[in-house]
């Protein structure tokens, strides 16, 4: 089922996706995906995403339970995703392929609004991903805490800080920053509290 | 999938308790279902009066501060940091938050559904045992606010000494109270009131509550010639009686008692007038569960029926020194206060005792406080010192006369050591025959302590010249001050004995300014204030205030004012040693309530420097006087 789109149809889960943002359904209180990707490399065309972390935050809290975290299985070969397929990176978790990765990831953040530092590098890896499976381009609002950091700062929103100098200047733990799902949760930190600093 | 980040909330939660009681899986389970939140600085978790939140709280980082607000003040009760809990009211109690949680300082904090953690609360028993004993620390420990709680539900810990807190605790009140029937006759319930000492009875029928006639109703209507004495009680009642259900809290019960402008309220099974009397509530009873204020301690003490209820005066006298502490209050009005509630209290002791002997006493007597109680500088519990001086009797009566009175003293001595005021440790107790005895041989006693102090033999006790006449017959006790400072007068041996004495004092400091510790035994390296700093102080007080004829006056700060008024020439010194005593006075009550000990040994290591400054301070007059002493009594010549 999961791959009958290659012989011409719309798959399901790109359906069930597209049919959420129809909805005008502003009841339900704003879901956040905070999330974060480990890549080959910063060229979109390419490089390829490794490994994708992802955390929930509803209202003013970081939905422990509501959590993804999907390792991608590379056929390109370049000296990280060699390492990576080689289990240094990450031996334990069970590593799927680019399009499952995909369905998992849309299944996941469903119409939320997404957040990552830097938003815009991922959400292109993402997109290159998806036309690679000759579907269109992710359709959620973005939020980016390096413009938000820098919103509450007063600099102009192309000024870059690194997550790594963020998280100094808001006095957050850096000790999970090894993974992306480590990222993904130390960047659910700083959106709070820039969220409630700038009063979201 | 795995959620590492749900593991690591695991992993932080199993250090705490009741976590620290689950399985690492049960863990995991609670971590999947928790949220993370941030709070900023002084933002608010929940206020009181909020509705209370699906979740319970417990801090990962950073502190939060739960404070009570009452008349627009916030009063801070407890701080939670790291592994402390918060916000556990849903799990006991249907309404909403008592307490307000408000962040101190920048905070992470997990909030755990109390859905998911109910089932763990109902099926390990730890768990339960652990929330269940943190709940019902009420305790009536004064030292609480020393104690960091590892688990805060907002109603567990009760800082006892904050009246705001008192407010909302259950009110105690009088079980199973004295009622009558509709029928009966007014005079005999009015009998019954006055032998009961009490000022309501309630009226009921059939087990039920129908009325109640207080002593308002005494007044407004058979004293007025409203209805005759013989009435019924039917006739004069108030009814219906307001009534209210059990467990009923002391600001609840006000409000009731204001909106109904009555003073007493019936306590009933379920609250209503349709269900049997189970107690009443008086107005005194919402006095005296509102504060530790000095009347209302005093009151209590007055009204004490046994050595239970003053040892609790005794602890809530405790909780207000460590509060006139927190506030800063002068140490001089306190010492004022607490002397005036630690006479009542062995008053009452004596009037007990009385009670217990079942006879009156066969001559009149007064009963002294001598010592630091004398002094009226006795903080905290100490040790008893006292006396007895019973009338001249004749001499085939005095054996007996003597034997009725040591037997009282045993009885007060007794109940005093109950309340929690240590025996003294040289047996200086009107229960020991030597200091229980009659005025003449009280004047005899004095005689020789005053014409020879320094012979052998004659253990002179300077304690016994600061005396303070606490119950019976004021006259003897004039007598004997009037005996004393006529002896006294241009004395020159006695003074000349008390002079040395008092230099007898270990000084403070060494040669290089450094503290002189104690150099072996149980407290050794502590300093003792008591010896080093407090009794020099006292004593030279004593001396110069006696040598001035200044009998009457036995407070060491009060001595020192005195002294200033009559020497205006040395008024600078003497000024400064009543100021250093109390700094003192305060080291050591500080001290002592820290490490609920007398406070006599000070750690110098846990001294800021600041402190220690402050300490260094006060010896410097302690020196002068010392010096002063040595020139008007010519002390060298003696030694």
């Amino acid at each position: 089922m999961a791959f009958e789109w290659l012989t011409g149809s719309t798959p399901q889960f790109w359906k069930n996706y597209i049919n959420l943002f129809d909805t005008d359904d502003n009841s339900a209180q704003k879901r956040f995906v905070v999330f974060d990707m480990e890549t080959t490399g910063v060229d979109a065309k390419e490089d390829v995403i490794l490994s994708i972390g992802a955390i929930a935050v509803v209202g003013n809290g970081i939905e422990v339970g509501d959590f993804l975290e999907v390792a991608i299985l590379q056929d390109k070969f370049s000296p990280k995703s060699i390492a990576f397929n080689n289990g240094i990176v990450d031996l334990s978790s069970e590593k799927v392929v680019e399009a499952e990765g995909m369905i998992q990831f849309l299944n996941f953040v469903k119409d939320s609004i997404l957040v990552g530092h830097n938003v815009n590098l991922d959400i292109e890896m993402v997109n290159q991903a998806l036309k690679r499976l000759d579907l269109g381009r992710l359709k959620n609002p973005l939020m980016d805490t390096n413009a938000l950091y820098q919103r509450w700062k007063g600099l102009p929103d192309d000024t870059r800080t690194s997550l790594d100098d963020v998280c100094d200047a808001l006095k957050i733990d850096k000790s999970d920053r090894l993974t992306a799902w480590g990222n993904a949760y130390t960047t659910a930190l700083v959106f709070l509290k820039l969220k409630r600093k700038i009063g979201i | 999938m795995k959620n590492p980040v749900a593991q690591n909330v695991a992993d932080f939660l199993k250090h705490y308790p009741p976590f620290s009681s689950l399985t690492p899986a049960e863990l995991l389970d609670i971590a999947l279902q928790c949220k993370v939140v941030y709070l900023e600085k002084n933002q608010v978790l929940f206020k009181g009066g909020d509705t209370t939140h699906s979740d319970f709280y417990i801090v990962k980082d950073g502190a939060l501060g739960l404070s009570l607000t009452s008349d627009a003040e916030e009063t801070l009760i407890d701080k939670c940091d790291e592994g402390d809990i918060l916000g556990l009211r849903p799990f006991f109690a249907k309404n909403d938050y008592l307490m307000t949680a408000r962040a101190r300082e920048e905070a992470i904090i997990y909030g755990i559904p109390i859905k998911v953690f109910q089932p763990y609360v109902t099926q390990n028993p730890k768990v339960l045992e652990f929330l269940l004993e943190s709940f019902a620390s009420q305790t009536r420990n004064p030292y609480d606010k020393e104690r960091s709680g590892r688990l805060l539900s907002e109603n567990t810990i009760f800082n006892e000494q904050d009246a705001d807190i008192q407010y909302f605790q259950p009110i105690k009140y009088t079980r199973n109270p004295i009622t009558a029937n509709p029928d009966d006759v007014l005079m005999f319930i009015a009998k019954t009131m006055a032998n009961s000492a009490i000022g309501s009875v309630i009226i009921q029928q059939n087990q039920l509550p129908v009325g109640i006639i207080t002593d308002r109703d005494l007044r407004s209507k058979i004293a007025t010639g409203l209805f005759p004495i013989t009435a019924e009680a039917q006739e004069v009642m108030t009814s219906p009686v307001i009534t209210v259900p059990e467990n009923i809290s002391v600001a609840e019960a006000q409000m009731i008692m204001l909106k109904h402008d009555v003073g007493h309220l019936c306590v009933t099974r379920d609250g209503s007038d349709k269900s049997a009397v189970s107690g009443i509530i008086s107005e005194h009873d919402v006095v005296a569960a509102q504060a530790n204020t000095p009347g209302v301690l005093l009151k209590q003490t007055r009204r004490a029926t046994n050595n239970k209820e003053l040892k609790y005066v005794r602890e809530k006298l405790t909780d207000l020194i460590q509060s006139s502490i927190d506030k800063n209050i002068p140490i001089s009005h306190m010492s004022n206060i607490v002397a005036e509630i630690n006479i009542a209290l062995t008053r009452r002791a004596i009037e007990l005792a009385v009670l217990k002997m079942g006879t009156h006493p066969p001559v009149r007597f007064t009963w002294i406080n001598i010592g630091s109680q004398g002094r009226k500088e006795q903080l905290l519990l100490t040790d008893q010192d006292n006396a007895l001086v019973f009338e001249d009797v004749q001499p085939e009566q005095y054996e007996s006369v003597k034997r009725y009175f040591l037997e009282l003293a045993e009885l007060v001595t007794e109940s005093l050591s109950k309340v929690g005021y240590e025996f003294s440790p040289h047996n200086i107790m009107a229960r020991n025959p030597q200091w229980c005895k009659s005025l003449t041989d009280w004047i005899k006693q004095y005689n020789t302590w005053i014409n020879t102090p320094a012979e052998k033999g004659v253990e002179i006790s300077t304690l016994f010249f600061d005396f303070d006449f606490i119950y019976g017959f004021p006259a003897i006790e004039d007598t004997l001050t009037e005996l004393i400072k006529e002896r006294i007068l241009r004395n020159k041996k006695f003074f000349a004995f008390l002079a040395n004495d008092t230099l007898k004092n270990p000084p403070p400091l060494g040669f290089f300014r450094q503290f002189l510790v104690e150099g072996d035994g149980e407290h050794k390296d502590y300093f003792d204030i008591k010896a080093r700093a407090l009794e020099p102080l006292i004593d030279a007080a004593r001396l110069l205030a006696l040598s001035q004829g200044q009998t009457e006056i036995t407070n060491t700060y009060h001595r020192f004012k005195k002294l200033a008024d009559i020497e205006p020439q040395h008024a600078d010194l003497y000024e400064e040693c009543a100021e250093a005593f109390n700094v003192l006075q305060r080291f050591r009550t500080e001290e002592g309530l820290v490490n609920s000990s007398n406070g006599r040994y000070l750690n110098l290591s846990e001294l800021s420097k600041n402190d220690k400054v402050k300490l260094k301070n006060c010896f410097q007059p302690i020196s002068d006087i010392h010096d002063l002493i040595k020139n008007r009594f010519s002390l060298t010549y003696i030694n």
